[in-house]
C-alpha cells in the first residue's frame, strides 16, 4: 500500500485531480448563510454538458481536465528542459533586440501613446471609469509599494493607510470634513498634493523610524495593525472624519496658470490624464532612483543588511527614506481618489485593498517597475473585466480568493515575478553559469 | 487637572465595581488567545517563521464546529451529559478541521519553500496568500455574514465570584483552557514527539543528525498547533457566532499575546494570552469599545520596541 501510494505518476495524478477539482469549487456558484452545502452540491453535482459530447455532472468534467494538466505535466518533467532550451534559443535575438537603448526608448515611446489615446480607443463609459479609478490609480500604488517591498524589501501590509491618510487630507484641506480646514480656508485638491504628499511622508517616517529596527516578519504585523488603526480612528473619529458617513463633498480640482484654465468634473477622463502625467513623473523618479547611489543603498540593505552596514551605509536612515518615497506615491494617490470619487469612506482603506497592491507587486516583480506596471496592468483589467461581465456564480468579493492563490503560486513557481528586474535576471544567468549567487531576497538556493 | 480628575475617578467608581465581572470575562478571553497564541509559538519554534496563516486554522475549526452543533442540537435544547458531550464533540471536530487546514497549509505554502531554502519574506507572502486565500473561499461558501452557533446548553450564571456571576460558557472555556494547555505542555515536556519538537526548535541540523524526522516533526508541529487553534475557533465561535473573516482579530491578538509572553515560549504564550485577555478586558472602562483593538496593538509594538523577548524571554526549544 505504501509503495503503491508513493508511485509518482499516482501522486502526480492525484495532485492534479485534488486541484482541479478545488478549482471547480472556486469557480462554481456561491453558497449562503442559509445553505451552507449549495455551494458545494452546485459546484460538483450540478448538470452540465460535456462540450456538447454527453451529459454529465461538473465533476466529471473537472476529472477530464486533471487528466489533461496529468499529461502536460508528465510531458514537462520528461521534455521540459529540451522545451525551455528551445524557447530561449529561440527568444535570444529578440530579448537581444529589446534590450538596445534605441529599441527600449521607441517602444516606451509606443506604450506612452498608446496610454494617451486609450480613452479614444476604448470609448465606453464603463472602461473609462475603471481605466480610472480601477487601473490607473492602483498603477501608482503598486509602483509606489514597489519601492518599499521591492527595492528596500520590507514587507509593507499597512500600505492603503497612507492612502487613507492622503484621501482625508485633501477632504480637510478642501474643507469636506468637520473638523475645519487649516487658515480657514477651502483649498483647492492642487493645494492638496503638496499638503498631502508632506503629512503622508511624515506620517511615514513616524511609522518607520521606531517600528523599522524590527525584523522583517515583526515589521510586516505592526504595519498590518497601523492600517487596521487608521481604519479604526477613520470610522470612529465621528468629530473629525465624519466617521462612516465619510466626508462632505469635496469639490474638484481647478488648474488656473497662465492661458490655461481647466474645470475637472465628475468625469474619469480628465482625472485618467492627470493621473498618467503624475505617473510619468513617478516612473522617471523611481527609475533614476533605482540606479542612484539611494537605489544602490535599497539594495544592498535587501540583499545583507550587515554587509551593508559594515561598509557605511545606515540601514534605519535608508529604510524610513523608502517608506516615506513609497508613503508619498499612496498620498498623492488619495488626491486623486478623493477628488475624483467626490467623497471619502473609512470602508475604502481595508486590508483587503493592501494585499490586493502588494499582490500587484509580487505578481509583476518584485523591485523590476517594468514588470509591476505591467503585472498591475493586467491584474486590474482581469478585475474590471469581472466586474463588468461576471461568469456565472462570480461575486466581486472573490477576486480575493483567486488572489491569495496566485500569491501562493507565485511563491511557490516563480518567486522572482512575472518580468523579473534586470538586475534579477543577470543574477539567473550568472548563477546558471555557476559566477555567484542568486539574490537571495525571494528566490532562495535554486538548484 | 480638575474635569480630568473628575473623568479619572468617575472611571475608576466604576472599575471597582465592574472589576471582577470585566476580570472573568477577560480570563475567559485569555485562555482562548493563549490556545491560538501556542500555535505561533510552537510553529516559531520549530520553523522560525510566524504563521499567517494561523488565523484560519482558527475560522476552519469555528465552522466546522458550527456544522457539527447545527447536525447534532437541530432545534432541541440539550443539558446534562448531552451537552458535556456535545462540547467535547464539538472541541474534538473543530480540534480535527484545524489539524487539517494545518497539514494542508504546511504541505501546500511552506513544504514547496522549504525545500529550496527560501528566505523568510517568501514564506510570509505565501502565508498572507494561503490566509486570504482560505478566507474568502469560506467566505464565497459560507455566506458573508456572522451566523450564531446553536447553543448546547442555556447559559446561565454557575457561581458568583466576588459578586460577580460566572456564566456557564465561561466554565467551559476555564475548564477546556487548562485542561488542553496543560496536556500541551505535558506533551512538549515528556513524550517523544515533544522531545523531538525541542530538538528541532533547538537545532534542526543536530537533530537530524541525531535521527529526527524533521519533516515529519514539522508536520506534527502544525497538527498540535493546529488542533488546539482550531478548538480555540469553536469555543470563540459558541460565543459570538462564526463568520468568514472571524480569524482575523483574535489572531492579531494571540500573535500579540505569544510575542508579550516571549515567542518560541510555550508556558510565556500561555501567560501572555491571560495577560492581555484581563488587560484588554479591564480597558474597556477607561476607553470606547472600537478602540479596545488599539490597545492590544499598542501593547504589541510597546513589547516590539522596549522587550522584543517578551516577559519570560524567548526560549526556544527549552524545556517548555
Amino acid at each position: 500500500m505504501q509503495t503503491f501510494l508513493r508511485n509518482p505518476h499516482l501522486r502526480r495524478f492525484g495532485i492534479s485531480f485534488l486541484v482541479m477539482e478545488l478549482v471547480a469549487l472556486m469557480t462554481g456558484p456561491p453558497g449562503s448563510t442559509q445553505t451552507p452545502t449549495a455551494g458545494f452540491r452546485g459546484s460538483f453535482f450540478e448538470a452540465s454538458s460535456f462540450y456538447g459530447l454527453f451529459r454529465t455532472q461538473r465533476w466529471v468534467v473537472f476529472l477530464a481536465l486533471a487528466v489533461v494538466v496529468f499529461a502536460i505535466w508528465s510531458g514537462w518533467l520528461t521534455q521540459g528542459s529540451v522545451i525551455r532550451t528551445t524557447t530561449s534559443k529561440a527568444l535570444t535575438y529578440p530579448r537581444a533586440v529589446t534590450q538596445r537603448k534605441p529599441v527600449r526608448w521607441s517602444l516606451l515611446g509606443v506604450a506612452l501613446i498608446v496610454a494617451l489615446l486609450l480613452p479614444r480607443i476604448v470609448d465606453d463609459a464603463f472602461w473609462h471609469s475603471a481605466m480610472t479609478e480601477q487601473i490607473g490609480v492602483f498603477v501608482l500604488l503598486a509602483t509606489g509599494l514597489n519601492v518599499v517591498v521591492g527595492f528596500a524589501g520590507l514587507l509593507d501590509l499597512g500600505y492603503v493607510a497612507f492612502y487613507a491618510i492622503g484621501a482625508y487630507t485633501t477632504a480637510w484641506i478642501t474643507g469636506s470634513l468637520p473638523t475645519p480646514a487649516p487658515f480657514h480656508g477651502h483649498f483647492d485638491p492642487f493645494v492638496a498634493i503638496p499638503v498631502a504628499i508632506v503629512i503622508v511622508m511624515v506620517a511615514g517616517i513616524l511609522l518607520g523610524a521606531p517600528t523599522l529596527r524590527l525584523r522583517g516578519d515583526y515589521l510586516a504585523i505592526v504595519t498590518l495593525g497601523f492600517g487596521e488603526i487608521v481604519t479604526i480612528f477613520a470610522n470612529n473619529l465621528y468629530g473629525i472624519t465624519g466617521g462612516s458617513q465619510g466626508s462632505g463633498p469635496i469639490p474638484h480640482p481647478v488648474l488656473h496658470v497662465g492661458p490655461l484654465h481647466y474645470v475637472w468634473s465628475l468625469k474619469p477622463v480628465p482625472y485618467y490624464y492627470l493621473l498618467l502625467v503624475f505617473l510619468v513623473i513617478f516612473l522617471i523618479a523611481f527609475s533614476l532612483l533605482e540606479h542612484s547611489r539611494i537605489g544602490r543603498a535599497w539594495t544592498a540593505i535587501r540583499e545583507d543588511e550587515v554587509a551593508a552596514e559594515s561598509v557605511g551605509i545606515n540601514p534605519l536612515k535608508y529604510k524610513v527614506m523608502a517608506f516615506a518615497i513609497g508613503a508619498s506615491t499612496a498620498g498623492f494617490a488619495g488626491v486623486v481618489t478623493a477628488s475624483q470619487s467626490n467623497n471619502v469612506f473609512p470602508s475604502s482603506f481595508t486590508l483587503q485593498s493592501s494585499i490586493n497592491i502588494l499582490v500587484l507587486v509580487i505578481f509583476g516583480g518584485m523591485g523590476s517597475i517594468f514588470g509591476v506596471v505591467v503585472g498591475a496592468i493586467i491584474i486590474q483589467v482581469a478585475y474590471s473585466y469581472l466586474l463588468h461581465t461576471p461568469p456565472q456564480g462570480y461575486q466581486s468579493a472573490d477576486l480575493y480568493m483567486y488572489l491569495g492563490a496566485l500569491l501562493v503560486l507565485m511563491m511557490i513557481f516563480r518567486p522572482s515575478g512575472l518580468i523579473p528586474s534586470r538586475r534579477r535576471q543577470r543574477e539567473m544567468v550568472l548563477s546558471k553559469a555557476g559566477e555567484g549567487h542568486m539574490d537571495e531576497v525571494l528566490t532562495g538556493d535554486t538548484p | 487637572m480638575g474635569a480630568f480628575g473628575h473623568y479619572l475617578s468617575g472611571h475608576f467608581a466604576t472599575f471597582r465595581l465592574e472589576f471582577w465581572s470585566l476580570f472573568v470575562g477577560g480570563v475567559a478571553n485569555g485562555f482562548l488567545y493563549g490556545m491560538i497564541a501556542v500555535g505561533y509559538t510552537l510553529v516559531y519554534g520549530v520553523l522560525r517563521l510566524i504563521n499567517f496563516a494561523h488565523s484560519e486554522i482558527f475560522m476552519s475549526g469555528g465552522f466546522a464546529g458550527y456544522f457539527v452543533m447545527k447536525a447534532l442540537i437541530g432545534n432541541s435544547v440539550p443539558s446534562g451529559a448531552a451537552t458535556v458531550f456535545l462540547i467535547i464533540v464539538g472541541i474534538v471536530v473543530g480540534g480535527t478541521a484545524g489539524a487539517l487546514v494545518a497539514t494542508l497549509l504546511e504541505r501546500v505554502a511552506y513544504r514547496p519553500l522549504r525545500r529550496r531554502n527560501a528566505p523568510k519574506l517568501a514564506y510570509l507572502i505565501s502565508a498572507i496568500g494561503a490566509s486570504y486565500f482560505l478566507f474568502n473561499l469560506a467566505g464565497k461558501e459560507f455566506g458573508r455574514y456572522s451566523i450564531s452557533m446553536p447553543q448546547p446548553y442555556i447559559n446561565h450564571p454557575v457561581f458568583h465570584i466576588f459578586g460577580a456571576a460566572v456564566q456557564l460558557y465561561y466554565v467551559v472555556i476555564f475548564i477546556a483552557g487548562v485542561v488542553m494547555l496543560f496536556a500541551l505542555d505535558r506533551v512538549v515536556a515528556t513524550t517523544k514527539l515533544g522531545r523531538s519538537i525541542r530538538a528541532v526548535a533547538q537545532d534542526a541540523e543536530t537533530a537530524s543528525l541525531m535521527g529526527v524526522n524533521i519533516d515529519r516533526t514539522i508536520a506534527l508541529t502544525f497538527i498540535v498547533g493546529g488542533a488546539l487553534g482550531g478548538a480555540a475557533g469553536f469555543l470563540f465561535g459558541l460565543g459570538t457566532g462564526v463568520v468568514y473573516t472571524m480569524g482575523f482579530v483574535p489572531a492579531l491578538k494571540a500573535f500579540t499575546a505569544a510575542v508579550l509572553g516571549g515567542i518560541g515560549n510555550l508556558r510565556g504564550a500561555m501567560i501572555g494570552g491571560l495577560l492581555l485577555g484581563v488587560v484588554e478586558s479591564l480597558s474597556v472602562v477607561f476607553v470606547q469599545a472600537a478602540y479596545i483593538d488599539v490597545i492590544a496593538f499598542g501593547i504589541l509594538v510597546a513589547v516590539l520596541l522596549f522587550r522584543p523577548t517578551g516577559i519570560l524571554g524567548e526560549r526556544l526549544g527549552r524545556a517548555a
